[in-house]
């Protein structure tokens, strides 16, 4: 069994109070970090880990940090993205509901890192229990003299607050987040100017997934370099992956980067294989928003490597064969799963939650939504699979926030990969409503992929 | 001074200026069209997607393309940064998607739209758009809200710039005015039909480049094709409006007040609402003269501006003079 890093301790009990978790080593890497690090080693110990955003896009964190712009006298923030609501991804609520103080530390050292004395956790609205317990968990750290004004007496101010959101998934990027935090109508920003230039009030901003907060605790414990070594080439570290689906065994579930997926869905250490003795049909292997892939692809790779969970080996192929590492929300269908009712359901998901400001997503979310749904429910045409790909490439890219995208990878990718079930929709549309299509005859895509583009 | 080059013409901008300010120094077709952004609404732009380009080459420093299609009126220009705009196929037919999806909501109802003839969408749609549409399903609808006695909104035709949201921002003083809900079912709405009462409320009239905000002075009066432009100016009280507008006649009635709009559409000043709404009377005005209208534009079939002068006119030393314009033109040709 591997080591874990972030849920070493999480079958303690009350590890979520701060007495229990004090002392199981908790808040170490605070004191490691105030009492003998300054804010630069802090930042290259995270550049040393080679730490990868664990939000979805997968940006190093210690590059992002040092591209913070700091001029004198303006205040920097750190802002930690717990607006988590990408379907299938649930990793940082339980993080945050069993082990908050994690967080907590995580936000400490990272704030001290980027010299921020105001730092927020943006939680999304839906998350009560877990704005309240990380309200408590704040409370108990200031009780302990590890945010407030001089922290352990070295001169170290931090104030740490929870901002509940509305509960709108488009406030999960972070320009959009960043107008929520400020009180606005959460709509993305047009960058340039990115937020480590100008973010929240303008001042320079870092904005970090959970995880990647959170992870940032073993690195100063244990030193960057013994994080990355760690996982597989540039992906290191641990990932949380919260598997969903037909699994035996869902859950959060904390993986070394770089384990073959065929472990990780078949070995009872992790999922656990699928239930009910069912095959696997298909993967959504990082949230809902990256490419869905058919068992074959998953389980494999184009050149026939085994396909690692890791963000280079998740992506090999590209858009046409890969998929993307994203958020870690492990999805797995079994045979009676029907895609086009999935990619229906995602795309009702995204029309509903584009928030209408550039005219690609804000239209083309919707018209995707009405063909799936008239191919769900038998009324579809043989044109509409060309027309949805054409609708998805025309939001792709063109939009102002990676919501469109998001939107449109799940339609692309299904029809390259499931074509004949869609058809099948089209040709046996009484039979459709009543049954799946099952696994049949998504048998080799990899012949007849098309290129990506 | 940065070098830019768009579609291969080279031009000359000062550090700051967007892409698509650029191409309008330079002029002409590769001027990327724009539905949302406004020169004179700060923070207006980058929404509609219309007047994507491709960056193939960043600067002299960092030659790198962009990777993505950037939206020219929010990204500024680097030093020697190469553009393309309608010389690549890319980006065609990235524009030729945007306008699709901003018609597939759009009602098209151009024969009743007061707009039309002067409608940026209609021009759009007749440069980018095709000729059929895909989209088979319902179109989004909405009530038609009053704002106020003046304006109306017909939500069912606006295409989200967020201008006139701007304009409320910027030019009135106290906001009462935004977006309502998300995606596909976003709206403009005055908070509870909440009157926009301000003396330049009038202005959003101006900015909307479709028919989803009308002048109730104006509505169902007239084709704008039928209707007559003239310059004039008046001595307006207000001390933020200086009475320089372009009055529509119809026959000797003054049926519609504007403001002045640049070649781009855009309105070169903000006109009150006492201007705009309240003098419809010739002798309230100093008329300056006709106006000049594009001859693309349908508002100009009307106007018998033919390419040649009259043989009436060669003859009269003083209609020559008065047509001075037009030989000019004949000479060149």
């Amino acid at each position: 069994m591997a080591r874990k890093l972030l849920l070493e301790h999480i079958n303690v009990p009350g590890i979520n109070t701060y007495d229990v978790y004090r002392s199981k080593g908790g808040y170490a890497s605070v004191e490691k970090a105030l009492k003998t690090l300054s804010p630069e080693d802090v930042v290259e110990e995270v550049k040393k880990s080679g730490l990868r955003g664990r939000g979805g896009a997968g940006f190093p964190t210690g590059m992002k940090w040092s591209f913070l712009a700091k001029p004198e006298g303006v205040a920097r923030y750190l802002v930690c993205n717990a607006d988590e609501s990408e379907p299938g991804t649930f990793k940082d609520r339980y993080l945050m509901t069993y082990i908050p103080h994690l967080l907590i530390e995580g936000m400490i050292v990272a704030s001290y890192a980027l010299g921020a004395k105001v730092s927020y956790i943006y939680v999304r609205g839906e998350m009560m229990p877990q704005i309240r317990i990380l309200e408590k968990a704040i409370a108990e750290a200031k009780n302990a003299g590890f945010l407030g004004k001089n922290i352990l007496g070295t001169g170290y101010d931090l104030e740490l607050y929870v901002q509940p959101g509305g509960g709108a998934y488009i406030c999960g990027e972070e320009t959009a987040l960043l107008e929520s935090l400020e009180g606005k109508r959460g709509n993305p920003r047009i960058k340039p100017p990115f937020p480590a230039i100008a973010g929240l009030y303008g001042c320079p901003t870092v904005v970090n997934n959970v995880e990647s907060i959170a992870a940032v605790v073993p690195i100063i414990n244990d030193g960057g370099d013994e994080y990355a070594k760690i996982g597989i080439g540039r992906s290191t570290g641990t990932k949380l992956i919260s598997a969903g689906g037909n699994v035996k065994k869902p859950g959060v579930y904390e993986i070394d980067l770089g384990l073959p997926a065929e472990e990780f869905l078949y070995s009872d250490e992790y999922c656990g294989g699928i239930a009910n003795g069912k095959r696997l049909k298909a993967v959504v292997a990082g949230g809902s928003s990256v490419p869905i892939l058919p068992a074959n692809l998953f389980l494999k790779t184009i050149s026939n490597e085994a396909r690692l969970m890791s963000y280079e080996s998740l992506s090999d192929g590209g858009f046409a064969t890969g998929t993307m590492m994203g958020s870690g929300g492990f999805i797995a269908f079994d045979e009676d799963q029907c895609i086009v009712r999935n990619t229906w359901n995602f795309t009702r998901f995204y029309s509903h939650e584009s928030c209408g400001q550039c005219s690609p997503c804000r239209e083309g979310t919707g018209w995707m939504e009405k063909v799936l749904h008239r191919l769900e429910n038998g009324h579809g045409k043989m044109s509409d699979m060309d027309l949805l790909v054409d609708v998805s490439k025309k939001i792709e890219g063109n939009t102002i926030c990676p919501l469109g995208d998001a939107a449109a990878w799940p339609v692309a990718s299904a029809i390259r990969h499931f074509r004949d079930e869609f058809e099948w929709h089209v040709t046996n549309a009484a039979t459709a409503v009543t049954r799946n299509y099952g696994i049949a005859h998504y048998a080799d895509p990899l012949v007849i992929a098309e290129k990506a583009g | 001074m940065f070098k830019v080059t768009i579609d291969g013409i080279p031009v000359e901008v000062e550090p700051g200026t967007t892409i698509l300010n650029a191409a309008r120094q330079i002029g002409g077709d590769i001027v990327p069209p724009a539905m949302c952004y406004y020169s004179k609404l700060e923070g207006s732009g980058g929404k509609c997607r219309t007047c994507l380009v491709k960056v193939s080459k960043g600067s002299e420093k960092d030659p790198r393309p962009m990777p993505k299609l950037v939206a020219s009126c929010r990204t500024t220009v680097m030093d020697g940064m190469e553009v393309q705009n309608i010389t690549s196929p890319e980006v065609i037919e990235a524009r030729k998607g945007v306008v699709e999806m901003l018609l597939i909501n759009h009602p098209l109802d151009c024969p009743v739209c007061d707009q039309a003839g002067e409608c940026h969408l209609q021009d759009l749609g007749f440069e980018h758009g095709s000729a059929k549409t895909r989209y088979e399903f319902d179109r989004r609808k909405f009530e038609r809200i009053d704002i106020g006695d003046k304006i109306q909104l017909h939500m069912t035709r606006c295409i989200l710039c967020y201008r006139c949201v701007f304009t409320a921002d910027q030019i009135t003083d106290k906001r009462v005015h935004g977006i309502l809900n998300r995606g596909d079912h976003a709206e403009i709405s005055t908070y509870i039909q909440q009157a926009v009462d301000n003396d330049f409320s009038g202005n959003v009239i101006d900015v909307c480049p479709v028919g989803a905000l009308t002048d109730k002075t104006f509505r169902f009066k007239n084709r704008v094709w039928f209707t007559k432009p003239v310059e004039a100016h008046r001595d307006c009280d207000h001390e933020k409006c200086n009475g320089k507008v372009t009055l529509w006649y119809k026959g000797e009635d003054v049926i519609r007040v504007t403001a002045r709009k640049d070649v781009y559409g855009e309105v070169e000043e903000f006109i009150c609402n006492t201007c705009r709404f309240d003098k419809k009377k010739t002798a309230d005005w100093v008329i300056e003269g006709p106006r000049k209208v594009s001859h693309k534009s349908v508002i100009s079939s009307n106007h018998y501006d033919t390419l040649k002068p009259l043989p009436v006119v060669k003859t009269n030393p003083l209609l020559q003079e008065a047509n001075k314009d037009q030989f000019e033109r004949e000479t060149r040709l």
